[in-house]
């Protein structure tokens, strides 16, 4: 299962606090909708201006990209620029 | 291999040999913009063209009671008159949700006031009239009437208990319970890696201060700027100045009510962005002007409006503390961050957090933001948003530590220094990036090791900033005798055109004069995200090369046609289609090749369409050296290098020229620039002449040092270059005037009246 570390105030709101989770899936839509399930509505929060890094790779418009069972993934704020 | 031998390797990277990449050609926008032919946002006319002109609010904090057009719209030439009234009812929650969040009920609230006005400046009503003297006119004839609410203009007074809301139903996100009042907090934003109380228990020495910075604007010299026509069937076309022209389509369609192909936008040079031109200020007035009166309006905005009503970025407030043993290895960070938001939520208080300590090897870090509503203009990205003042504070507090350390500020920050496999605040591990050589590049040149005279001091600072990639679109289009063009839907702010143009003759491998790069309109090119993020040059780039090799391989297959042989057999080399399998053909040029196109299939392009992702961070280190005047509080810059991984120059003297920008503005934001508001909330320096941006005479030449360490998210190793060189100066600045006057200057800008006041204090 993949390693997923949440923003810690998605945490707060959905997780009683607690930023790491092991979950299963073979992208990270998969990911997020194995969330929601743990965590309903987590998935309409994860989708608002959240970027999410798998295995320190940042993708700042996540939808199909790939996650394997070793993965670290982790949601961050979507980063804007000048 | 030794360490300085292995240094100077990468240091001198090229990695493999560029023919185009990397050279200085001539710039394709030079010649226009010297001679004063390059059309910039005001410069466009249009038949039966009117001119349009914005009433604004002269209080910072009011609630409108009443717009009465009336007389203005009797007065001889006025055409027509808006105000929010005019303009699709948007939804508290409307938002676009992608990327970053956009709330579209903030964003038409701050393009015309609708209930309220927040902050001196608003646009409350706008006029179209057949001169600009009339429209000005009518624009004073608006009578608007005000229930004047006491101004927020502070953090401070946001904050305080009781202090008037600004909107009621802006609740304070990110902490839990989740609130049930309004308030003027309206976010909260936290990253934490490991144990920082435990972690500072450990500490030897500990430096802990409060810092600050104001307000300030991106300072483009030209003007918001633009023309929009209507037709009767709805449609629309605008052209204008700006960072994305596939933003202001996206904006002005969703502001208006207009579906997005009705929408056509048409770039215009831009004289500077920064970050301030990626959202819309004029052009969704100009729209409904221009559908209401049945004519082209043209609104330029006057340098007072840019100041009162567009950008800035956000001051804001500091509290850091870095931990250190003995030798100097950091063993703890923190810093709390309150930026002001500006009139409606959104700072960028939540990238300072994940900025500030970026660019050390710190297991145990906190960073918590808070992001707050002031009755100032909404802040608008400004180059690296929120990380200057992040790095500010801590760059400055490192500053201090190796004070109190009696150390090398320089070898404090080799010591802790990112490196390959370092995890971020925000939890990402980097992968290849080129802060040690920065330092190492630092550390060799003949600036930091030169003396200093009396009153003088030197400071150095670094910086992080993420660099972005997203969608990019590409197209390479070959011409019937062989010459190129490359269209691209990026604004080309920082010399995109030519680094597109470099990038497309290194894969099509003939002379860059050969190719003409395109800023195409909305209609001509696919979408592509906006100019910002130091994206370009890194994604649209990408997307270029993938074009011009998708036309290498169709022109290959065009060789192949025409020699009768399979494409397998055709290889591209120097410009030309190569029969590996037989010498009987002689090699075809695009030249040749473009001209028996119609015999071979038609036209002969290439295209891409990609989300560009890996894009490579960026570090920067400064090094400044003032002089202080103990009478008069004036700082003068001596000398100023600044040095920067850039992974691969594809235009170094483009580069360089970031690389200066970026250290210019942000010795302004250091030593001078600030809103001054008076007790009512009105801006008092509403030009350039009070608002003190440095001119050329002001500042010594900004030595550059362009480091490359390629990113191996690139082909040909870019790393986005426009932004990080903002992060570094404030500090560097800062620390060069702390050690000239012997004290710690912590409040931005230490303008004279401010050092002159530290001074004092003996």
């Amino acid at each position: 299962m993949a390693k997923v570390v949440l923003p810690l105030e998605v945490a707060r709101t959905f997780a009683d606090g607690v930023t790491e989770h092991a979950v299963d899936g073979g992208d990270i839509r998969q990911i997020v909708r194995a969330l929601n399930q743990r965590f309903p509505g987590i998935s309409d929060r994860l989708s608002q201006g959240t970027a999410v890094a798998i295995d320190c790779e940042i993708y700042q418009d996540w939808f199909l990209e790939a996650v394997s069972a070793d993965s670290e993934v982790r949601f961050l704020p979507a980063i804007e620029g000048g | 291999m030794g360490n300085e031998e292995e240094m100077q390797k990468i240091i001198d990277y090229s990695g493999r040999e560029f023919r185009y990449v990397g050279t200085r050609t001539v710039r394709p926008d030079g010649f226009d913009k010297v001679t004063g032919r390059a059309n910039f946002g005001a410069d466009f006319t249009a038949n039966g063209m009117l001119f349009g002109a914005v009433v604004r609010s002269p209080h910072a904090h009011a609630k409108i009671k009443s717009i009465n057009v009336d007389k203005a719209l009797k007065l001889d030439g006025v055409k027509a008159v808006i105000t929010g009234k005019d303009f699709p009812k948007l939804d508290v929650n409307d938002k676009m949700v992608g990327e970053v969040v956009v709330s579209y009920y903030d964003m038409g609230n701050n393009v015309i006031a609708r209930e309220k006005v927040f902050y001196d400046g608003h646009a409350v009503a706008a006029v179209a009239a057949t001169s600009q003297e009339v429209a000005n006119a009518a624009a004073r004839l608006v009578e608007v009437e005000y229930d004047v609410l006491k101004p927020v203009m502070s953090i401070a007074a946001a904050t305080k208990k009781n202090a008037p809301i600004l909107h009621k139903h802006v609740r304070t996100g990110g902490v839990e319970p989740a609130p049930t009042k309004a308030s003027n907090v309206a976010n909260r934003a936290e990253f934490k890696l490991g144990d920082v109380d435990a972690a500072f228990a450990k500490a030897d020495v500990i430096i802990e201060r409060d810092y600050s910075t104001q307000t300030v604007h991106q300072g483009y010299i030209e003007p918001h700027a633009c023309v929009a026509s209507t037709t009767t069937d709805g449609s629309v076309t605008i052209w204008c100045s700006s960072q994305g022209q596939f933003m202001v389509r996206a904006y002005v369609a969703k502001l208006c009510g207009i579906e997005t192909s009705r929408v056509k936008v048409i770039p215009a040079e831009i004289g500077g962005g920064f970050g301030g031109k990626t959202v819309v200020y004029l052009e969704p007035l100009a729209v409904m002007l221009a559908r209401k009166a049945g004519r082209p309006v043209k609104m330029v905005m006057n340098r007072a409006e840019v100041l009162r009503a567009t950008g800035p970025t956000s001051g804001g407030i500091a509290r850091a503390k870095v931990g250190a043993k003995k030798d100097g290895t950091l063993v703890a960070g923190e810093i709390e961050l309150t930026y002001e938001a500006g009139a409606f939520p959104g700072s960028p208080v939540a990238l300072g957090c994940m900025t500030g300590f970026a660019p050390y090897n710190l297991t145990d870090v906190r960073c918590v933001g808070w992001d707050v509503v002031v009755n100032r203009p909404k802040a608008a990205a400004y180059r690296a948003p929120g990380a200057p003042v992040a790095a500010f504070a801590v760059e400055s507090a490192l500053d201090e530590l190796a004070q109190a350390l009696d150390m090398d500020p320089l070898e404090l920050r080799m010591k802790n220094a990112a490196t390959e496999g370092t995890q971020a605040p925000y939890g990402v591990k980097f992968g290849r990036i080129g802060y040690q050589e920065t330092l190492e590049a630092a550390r060799q040149h003949p600036h930091w090791s030169a003396p200093l005279g009396p009153n003088q001091g030197r400071g150095i600072a670094s910086g992080f900033w993420f660099n972005i990639g997203g969608t990019s679109s590409a197209e390479v289009m070959v011409n019937e005798d062989g010459t190129v063009i490359v269209a691209t839907g990026n604004p080309d702010i920082g010399g995109s055109r030519a680094s597109m143009a470099l990038m497309a003759a290194e894969v099509l491998g003939i002379d860059v004069a050969r190719i003409k790069p395109l800023v195409a309109d909305t209609e001509s090119v696919p979408f592509s995200m906006l100019t910002g993020g130091s994206r370009v040059t890194f994604a649209t780039g990408k997307a270029v090369i993938e074009a011009a090799q998708d036309a290498v391989d169709d022109m290959r297959r065009r060789a192949a046609k025409m020699w009768d042989v399979d494409i397998d057999q055709v290889e591209w080399e120097n410009g030309c289609a190569v029969c590996i399998e037989s010498d009987q053909h002689k090699p075809l040029s695009i030249a040749d090749i473009a001209r028996k196109a119609d015999k071979t299939g038609g036209a002969i392009s290439g295209k891409a369409n990609i989300n560009a992702t890996g894009a490579g961070p960026g570090f920067g280190t400064h090094i400044c050296d003032v002089e202080v005047d103990p009478e008069t509080g004036r700082v003068t810059v001596l000398r100023y290098t600044a040095i920067q991984d850039v992974g691969k120059a594809i235009h170094p003297s483009y580069v360089e020229g970031q690389l200066q920008g970026g250290a210019v503005q942000g010795i302004g934001w250091a030593l001078n620039e600030e809103y001054v508001y008076d007790q009512n909330g009105t801006l008092r320096n509403t030009g350039f002449l009070d608002y003190r941006v440095p001119v050329a005479s002001d500042l010594p030449m900004i030595d550059t040092v362009l480091v490359e360490v390629p990113n191996p998210g690139h082909p040909y190793g870019v790393r986005g270059v426009g932004e990080t060189p903002i992060v570094p100066p404030l500090a560097a600045v800062a620390n060069a005037v702390s050690r000239a006057a012997n004290r710690r200057l912590a409040d931005l800008p230490i303008s004279p009246p401010r050092l002159l006041a530290a001074l004092s204090k003996g």
